[in-house]
């Protein structure tokens, strides 16, 4: 009677949870990537699961077979009190894991290079970089090719690279775009970097997945992917935009706020995402008046704090 | 007078807070009002809150647990009421701002408060029974470690109705947790509670460290310990090495938010990235310390219903080794996206997976214990089976989020809350529940209740299912943790789901208040006289329930791994010695509950700037410290007669009960 109830839980919990696996494939976005770092990344995710199975199934059989098989009840069952050893099994017990460990090292060495998130995107078209400043409580991306900047929306080309530069004006964000893989920290005085790119044009969800105080929740974001020929006509539409972000308005903008309204300015005052992060950069950078540090080249001494963090260098 | 605190700073115009605030205090109330009645002040002084003896005070620190445990469920529950309503228009019934502190108090409580004090309850119960010893290496400092603790809950607690909580988390995120951006008190409560349990567990390791591997039985070599002693010790060595890193990390917070100097600050030299390695330096270790001697009660309770030796006890204290090596150093997987290289990634990534390796072999030698053996399913088998199935499936998540490339799309998201909750509510409570029930009858001479003991195995299995497995997919649908408020919809359903979840184990919590109520109910019908319910295979089995304030007459001489099985096997348990001895007791001491009370009002002190008070407290710590250097009167003598008679008693017991047993097998 026991033994039936104990069964019929995870009988039930299975049947559970493949309906609620089913029933939401299409809204498991993470899964249904629209790039190929996304897509490799998912692959790394079924590859892994696989290869645990191995481990994890016979758990399951043995688990519910010996607690039948060997139930006290049960007096035509073996009993063998002082058994406690065998070689064999010992050796398939540990090997068996140690072999998936090494299979799963293997995957995870080679992986980890080819999708880390600072190596820039082989491909013939010419990157995007974009600059990512989180805000309390807003994004501020800023397209330093075209002097253009958006407020809480994001506009990319499809099939180009996307080199993203990331930094905070306050406190640790992560910048994350779930359909197009990778997420990043975002940190004050320091800039990290990602590389993204988006095979579909569509509009993809991208969230901060860093608490970051009050207006946490809302810091998420619209990607628009459009067509490279698309992308060129919003570029030349928000030229003619009337909003410029001067330092007045940035300090304006940088203010703690929620749901800033999407915004696209046309003008961005020169670089603005190197003050953001000098502001921040300790003994290089003076803190309050927020003044540069003249002896020290911008550039140079950005890297010498990313050092710490990353030996990527190759924008120097 | 007062520093910073105003009347105003009281949130009675919050009928959430005030609600829980007013039900708590007329909680304390009546409980106190019938301590006064029933005049019980004198009892709980002399026999508990002074009580040097390890028995007690494991008592008291499973009782602090279980109430801490109902404190951060009822945290959680609330999360998830909010999270299943605040979708799209309706932002639910918290403010964010309230929402935000509910789930740093949570994972506060869960870990700190009652993960901790249940485990160290539990080593407090068990282990010096175990190695055949009187009591633990420090006996004042154990009690010092218990009130230190419970200092740490009550600035909790004061934090719920004066002030506010912290709204960085359990772990603390920096900058956020700096005064630029959290002027308020909040930070402030958390930082100054966990640092208080914080150095009582620092000392609760040190103590037991010295106890195992000083005061075990002549005999008892290392590999002739229990299972469980083994974990203990393991988990007493993770408590040395790395509790002292997250004390000086708080102490640096400390520096910065009082007297501000920039350790985790953006400016001036700061450096957040610190927090998280120091922080996490402690955090990985701490995931093992309550998690392994979970793993040694399962391999007790496994090798005891299967009425068979443990197997490959020589691979499991292996394992164990293993895993306390490993969790030193992996502390970098909870930030593989804060843009490292990608050498560093994968080093901590391989070193993450290795201990997925004995953790495997554990899993495979409890599986092997069963087989061919004779298996009673009672209550802590129940949570062992729950256990051995729902646990392989987080450490399957475990290892996917050991891959740094694949950690990059689930970090941060829900499927991490899945994965943790996973691994601490299978891995370590399952553990402890059953750990409750084992030792239960092993500390108050009468079993506990069945059908309720396996209706909260139930109401927490599938609640535990039902509540997170949902968010496993909430995670692949790219949800964010800690969100007060969403849009997406989508995400909605599986929120409802998750909260009905936590309803069905709200059940599970309640069956288990009725399994505690109903068997001290009904305690004559399940007693335990001759001290050995289980059939048991260890040394603690050999005395009786509860235990005389000595454990142990004579000291056991140990020749076996399961001394006690191997002594009921040669037919030599249960004999009487020739000749007993005066035993030599630590005798009871209030320095501990000074302590407790003076770093009460020190931390609430500090969080309030009331210099005079936490000055005049410290003092009264250091002093009360000093004058148990300087008691003489820290002994008392059980004399050989005394103890005799208690022997008497209970072998008289035990052959009653003996009798019994052969009168019913010859009717039978």
């Amino acid at each position: 009677m026991r033994k039936r109830s104990l069964y019929n839980l995870f009988k039930f919990g299975g049947l559970l949870s493949m309906v609620v696996f089913l029933s939401s494939c299409s809204n498991l976005i993470v899964l249904d990537s629209k790039g190929p770092i996304g897509q490799e990344e998912t692959f790394l995710i079924y590859m892994a699961f696989a290869l645990m199975l191995i481990v994890v199934i016979p758990v399951f059989v043995m688990a519910f077979w010996f607690a039948i098989k060997y139930r006290a009840s049960n007096k035509k069952a073996d009993y063998q009190p002082n058994w406690a050893h065998s070689t064999k099994i010992e050796w398939v017990i540990w090997m068996v894991p140690i072999a998936i460990i090494v299979a799963l090292s293997y995957l995870t060495w080679t992986r980890t290079y080819q999708l880390d998130p600072y190596k820039p995107i082989q491909s013939e078209v010419k990157p995007l970089h974009v600059e990512v400043v989180s805000m309390d409580w807003n994004w501020l991306f800023i397209y330093p090719d075209y002097n253009l900047a958006t407020v809480n929306e994001l506009v990319v080309p499809t099939k180009t690279p996307l080199s993203f530069k990331l930094t905070s004006a306050s406190v640790m964000t992560s910048f994350f775009i779930p359909q197009l893989g990778s997420q990043m920290y975002a940190m004050a005085g320091m800039r990290t970097r990602l590389n993204l790119l988006a095979d579909e044009p569509g509009t993809y969800e991208g969230h901060n997945l860093e608490f970051s105080g009050k207006g946490y929740n809302t810091m998420h974001f619209d990607v628009l992917a459009k067509n490279p020929e698309e992308f060129q006509e919003w570029v030349k539409q928000a030229q003619q935009s009337p909003d410029s972000l001067t330092m007045p308005n940035y300090m304006k903008l940088s203010e703690p706020s929620t749901n800033y309204p999407v915004t696209v300015y046309s003008f961005v005052v020169p670089g603005l995402f190197d003050h953001i992060m000098s502001k921040y950069m300790g003994w290089m950078g003076s803190h309050e008046n927020m003044k540069m540090d003249m002896h020290m080249p911008k550039d140079h001494s950005s890297d010498h704090k990313m050092h710490m963090n990353h030996k990527t260098m190759e924008d120097k | 007078m007062f520093g910073k605190l105003q009347l105003s700073d009281i949130p009675y115009n919050d009928p959430i807070i005030m609600g829980a605030v007013v039900s708590s205090t007329v909680l304390a109330l009546v409980i106190i009002a019938l301590i006064t009645y029933y005049k019980k002040w004198g009892y709980l002084w002399t026999e508990w809150f002074t009580s040097v003896d390890h028995k007690k005070i494991g008592v008291m620190y499973i009782i602090f647990a279980l109430v801490m445990l109902l404190r951060g469920f009822a945290d959680g529950i609330m999360m998830r009421a909010q999270q299943a309503m605040a979708a799209g228009a309706d932002h639910g019934y918290l403010t964010p701002h309230h929402y935000d502190q509910i789930f740093g108090s949570h994972g506060t409580i869960m870990i700190i408060f009652v993960a901790m004090p249940f485990i160290v309850g539990l080593m407090n119960l068990v282990v010096p029974l175990q190695i055949g010893a009187r009591d633990v290496a420090f006996p004042v400092m154990n009690s010092i470690s218990l009130w230190l603790t419970v200092a740490g809950g009550m600035i909790m607690m004061i934090s719920l109705g004066v002030g506010e909580f912290s709204n960085t988390g359990w772990t603390g995120i920096a900058p956020l947790f700096e005064k630029t951006y959290n002027p308020g008190v909040g930070v402030d409560y958390w930082m100054w509670a966990f640092q208080l349990a914080g150095i009582g567990s620092t000392l609760t390791g040190i103590n037991f460290f010295v106890t195992i591997v000083k005061m075990r039985a002549p005999g008892m070599k290392f590999m002739k310990m229990p299972l469980f002693t083994w974990t203990a010790l393991t988990t007493n060595v993770l408590m040395i090495l790395s509790f002292p890193v997250i004390t000086v990390a708080l102490f640096l917070l400390t520096f910065d938010r009082y007297l501000g100097m920039h350790f985790f600050t953006n400016a001036l030299g700061g450096n957040m990235m610190m927090w998280n390695n120091l922080f996490w330096m402690w955090g990985h270790p701490e995931v093992y310390i309550v998690i392994l001697p979970a793993f040694g009660v399962f391999s007790e309770v496994v090798a005891t219903f299967s009425k068979k030796k443990l197997f490959g006890y020589t691979s499991l204290v292996y394992a164990t080794a293993v895993i306390m090596f490993l969790s030193f150093t992996v502390w970098l997987h909870h930030f593989f996206t804060m843009g490292n290289t990608p050498d560093v990634n994968i080093f901590f990534g391989i070193t993450t997976m290795m201990i997925a390796i004995p953790t495997g072999v554990k899993v495979y030698d409890w599986l092997f214990t069963m087989y061919r053996g004779k298996i009673t399913f009672t209550t802590p088998m129940y949570w062992t089976m729950g256990f051995l199935t729902i646990f392989v499936i987080g450490g399957m998540t475990g290892v996917l989020m050991a891959i740094p490339p694949a950690d990059f799309v689930v970090h941060n998201s829900l499927f991490l809350i899945a994965h943790f909750h996973n691994m601490l509510i299978p891995g370590a409570l399952f553990g402890y529940l059953a750990g409750l029930n084992y030792w239960f009858p092993k500390s108050f001479g009468f079993k506990l209740n069945e059908t309720w003991g396996k209706l909260s195995f139930w109401g927490w299995t599938v609640g535990f299912i039902v509540a997170f497995a949902p968010l496993y997919v909430l995670g692949f649908m790219g949800m964010p943790r800690r969100l007060a408020h969403y849009d997406n919809m989508a995400w909605q359903p599986w929120l409802i789901v998750a909260a009905v979840g936590a309803l069905i184990i709200a059940f599970g919590i309640f069956a288990q208040l009725v399994q505690l109520f109903l068997s001290i109910k009904d305690r004559k019908k399940n007693m335990d006289v001759t001290g050995d319910p289980w059939d048991g295979r260890t040394l603690e089995w050999m005395t009786s329930s509860p235990p005389p304030d000595y454990n142990f007459a004579i000291i056991p001489k140990v020749d076996e791994l399961d001394e006690f099985w191997a002594m009921k096997e040669k037919g030599v348990a249960y004999k009487k010695p020739k000749k007993y001895f005066d035993i030599v007791m630590p005798k009871n001491q209030p320095h501990g509950v000074v302590i407790g009370v003076l770093a009460t009002a020190f931390a609430f002190a500090m969080v309030w700037y009331i210099w005079w008070l936490a000055i005049a407290s410290l003092v009264g710590m250091i002093v009360t410290v000093i004058m148990i250097g300087a008691n003489d009167d820290m002994e008392y003598i059980i004399p050989a007669d005394e103890v005799e008679r208690i022997e008497n008693e209970h072998f008289a017991k035990v052959a009653l009960a003996q009798a019994n047993v052969n009168k019913n097998e010859t009717e039978g």
